[in-house]
């Protein structure tokens, strides 16, 4: 009957109560919308992120996050992938080898960051095969290299033509090499395309005189979620004889893009809700003082006062949470959709993400956080808006409240 | 046996810093199974009275014993208990719950108590039919003409099983047939259950049929005649 009585007390203003939910459920549908977008947009950007070089985690030698030089390098057989692809969560591990290289071809020598890759685990992670341009992907065993577009148009040169590359190879050794061009590739940014060399990992080990040596073994997992169970783990396992890190370390930038970013979101929705929170105070006080004369009565004939208290504050969360619920039901079908169909976006936006390698969509989430954490604030709502009544209610006087209804 | 004995009771208002006697060394004891009426003009201290033997006022000094039991150094939380149990209200304004219909209203006090649905349902319906209202069980508040709203309230009195009902006025907003209608029936339950009524009233109606009149002035007692 408590329950029975608190809704009908919430229906005694039909419009008041319904202005009231409508407010929480506007505000409700309007936070789901933009934060399902906001962490849908941040999951698909660090999904970029990670996918376009870095992996979720690197693992190195001590120092080379530092000091990026091959003297940094760690010997490695296959056996440190076999052991981390074991842990739960990881899905596969890249191998690299890189260092900075001078390529010439003709009279034309230009600087490039010449990395030894396994062909098929780097196209797993990074999709290189998709951004070929002309001639083909690597593939195992390859003795040709694969080219930035930039590069190869800036050396005036194309597949089939040949290049030899110098550098500093492991422990300073003399690294000097011939290769065909077999291929070029094109990356979103400039910068990438006029930088960017690639080897059969074999191939690049022979160049730089590191036998059996890697820079870096990117590793991938089934998702951001599962990151510091991951590196915990990973950490673990290698002990102080690597270097564990994870994207954020490698891209701090994007972190903090994406905290400032998120601190924007979040202070829009703190804003909506206090309005919203005012809304609802407004109509639990209204609900309560009209009701101090029946509150006096009550306490008279022998309700104790925290019963009362209870009252109050079920109808102020029965408002809210119906407010909540309805909100959840009417954004749903369209996070579902736009979850299917993502926002594709045009114009100066677009160019921007493209210019930074991304896709231009807005993908929308569909992450049970962000329905409990809006459940949760409408709860929060509820609790702070009832305090007042609650206190009028604490400190009533039976007779005061039944003689002048305070 | 005695259901209500104050003794020495006195009630002491400051209105703008000046001291106010609103009941003055009261001394009075109620018994079992009485139909009494607290009169006087207004200002005599006849609610201030019934607020205080209710437990909803504190003494200024003086003893308020109910059922045995020293109700004045009761801490609040086991005095609305206490009321709970012992005391049952009519008041002048009815005072129902609005969004509960009279068979809930009745029920409401017994909840309080943790009584069984059961046993609500079957009392409340008692109770009702008691008071005439056996075929208006499911209506609201507002669907009731006041004097059907004051036996709502009176089947709420007795709802709890209390020792006695304390009634404020209780015919103050009726009209001559209601409150001879409220009167019969409260009658019948004083005669019937043996349940003690102490009113506040200056109602003639009520004075005519009570069986013990005390009249208060200025908040002290001025006569305590018992009729036969």
């Amino acid at each position: 009957m408590i329950f029975k009585l608190a809704w009908r007390n919430i229906w005694r203003n039909k419009r008041r109560s319904i202005i009231s939910i409508a407010s929480v459920l506007f505000a409700v549908t309007i936070a789901l919308m933009m934060r399902s977008m906001q962490l849908g947009f941040y999951a698909r950007t660090i999904d970029n992120v990670v996918s376009f070089y870095t992996g979720y985690l690197q693992v190195h030698a001590p120092g080379y996050e530092e000091k990026k030089s091959l003297d940094k390098s760690f010997a490695d057989s296959g056996e440190l992938a076999t052991r981390i692809e074991g842990i739960n969560k990881v899905t596969f591990t890249a191998p690299r080898l890189e260092s900075f290289a001078l390529i010439s071809a003709g009279d034309i020598t230009d600087g490039s960051q010449v990395i030894g890759i396994d062909p098929e685990r780097e196209d797993q992670l990074t999709g290189l095969s998709n951004k070929v341009e002309d001639g083909r992907y690597l593939n195992a065993g390859d003795n040709g290299i694969l080219l930035g577009s930039g590069l190869a148009k800036h050396m005036k040169i194309g597949v089939g033509d040949t290049v030899v590359v110098i550098s500093s190879g492991y422990h300073g050794v003399s690294a000097a090499g011939r290769y065909p061009v077999i291929g070029t590739v094109t990356f979103p940014t400039p910068e990438l395309n006029s930088t960017m060399a690639y080897l059969d990992l074999p191939e690049a080990r022979w160049f730089y005189g590191a036998t059996n040596r890697l820079t870096s073994l990117a590793i991938m997992i089934e998702g951001e979620r599962f990151l510091n169970q991951v590196e915990t783990q990973v950490t673990a396992m290698l002990g102080d004889d690597y270097e564990v890190v994870s994207w954020e370390d490698i891209m701090p930038e994007m972190v903090e893009y994406i905290a400032m970013d998120n601190a924007s979101g979040v202070l829009m929705l703190i804003l909506i809700y206090v309005i919203v929170g005012f809304g609802v105070l407004g109509t639990v006080l209204m609900m309560t003082m009209e009701r101090m004369r029946e509150f006096g009565v009550l306490v008279a004939v022998g309700m104790q006062k925290s019963v009362l208290r209870g009252i109050v504050l079920l109808e102020s969360v029965i408002l809210s949470i119906n407010g909540a619920i309805l909100g959840i039901v009417l954004a749903l079908p369209s996070l579902i959709w736009l979850r299917a169909n993502p926002i594709h976006l045009t114009g100066a936006g677009a160019d921007a993400l493209i210019s930074y390698g991304f896709e231009p969509i807005l993908p929308f989430s569909m992450a049970p956080e962000i329905f409990f954490w809006q459940t949760f604030t409408v709860l929060l709502i509820a609790l702070t808006a009832s305090a007042y009544p609650l206190f009028r209610i604490t400190k009533l006087n039976s007779v005061d409240a039944m003689r002048t209804g305070n | 046996m005695a259901v209500i004995k104050t003794d020495h009771l006195s009630r002491v208002y400051e209105d703008h810093g000046v001291p106010v006697k609103a009941v003055d060394d009261v001394s009075l004891s109620i018994e079992e199974g009485e139909f009494t009426a607290i009169v006087g003009p207004s200002g005599s201290g006849k609610t201030t009275f019934l607020n205080m033997v209710g437990g909803l006022d504190a003494p200024s000094s003086g003893t308020i014993e109910v059922d045995g039991k020293q109700i004045s150094q009761m801490k609040q939380n086991e005095l609305i208990g206490f009321r709970l149990r012992h005391i049952g209200f009519v008041f002048q304004a009815y005072n129902l719950i609005p969004v509960l219909t009279a068979k809930e209203n009745v029920e409401f006090i017994m909840l309080l108590q943790k009584k069984s649905k059961a046993e609500r349902d079957k009392r409340a319906t008692e109770l009702l039919d008691a008071v005439g209202l056996g075929d208006r069980l499911g209506r609201r508040p507002h669907e009731l003409s006041g004097g059907q709203q004051q036996r709502v309230a009176v089947a709420r009195a007795l709802a709890s099983m209390p020792s006695f009902v304390l009634a404020d006025e209780p015919t103050a907003n009726l009209d001559s047939t209601s409150a001879e209608n409220l009167l019969d029936i409260m009658e019948r339950l004083n005669k019937e259950q043996k349940m003690t009524f102490v009113f506040s009233t200056h109602d003639p109606r009520v004075v005519a049929r009570a069986h013990r009149v005390v009249t208060l002035r200025d908040g002290a007692i001025e006569s305590d005649e018992t009729r036969s």
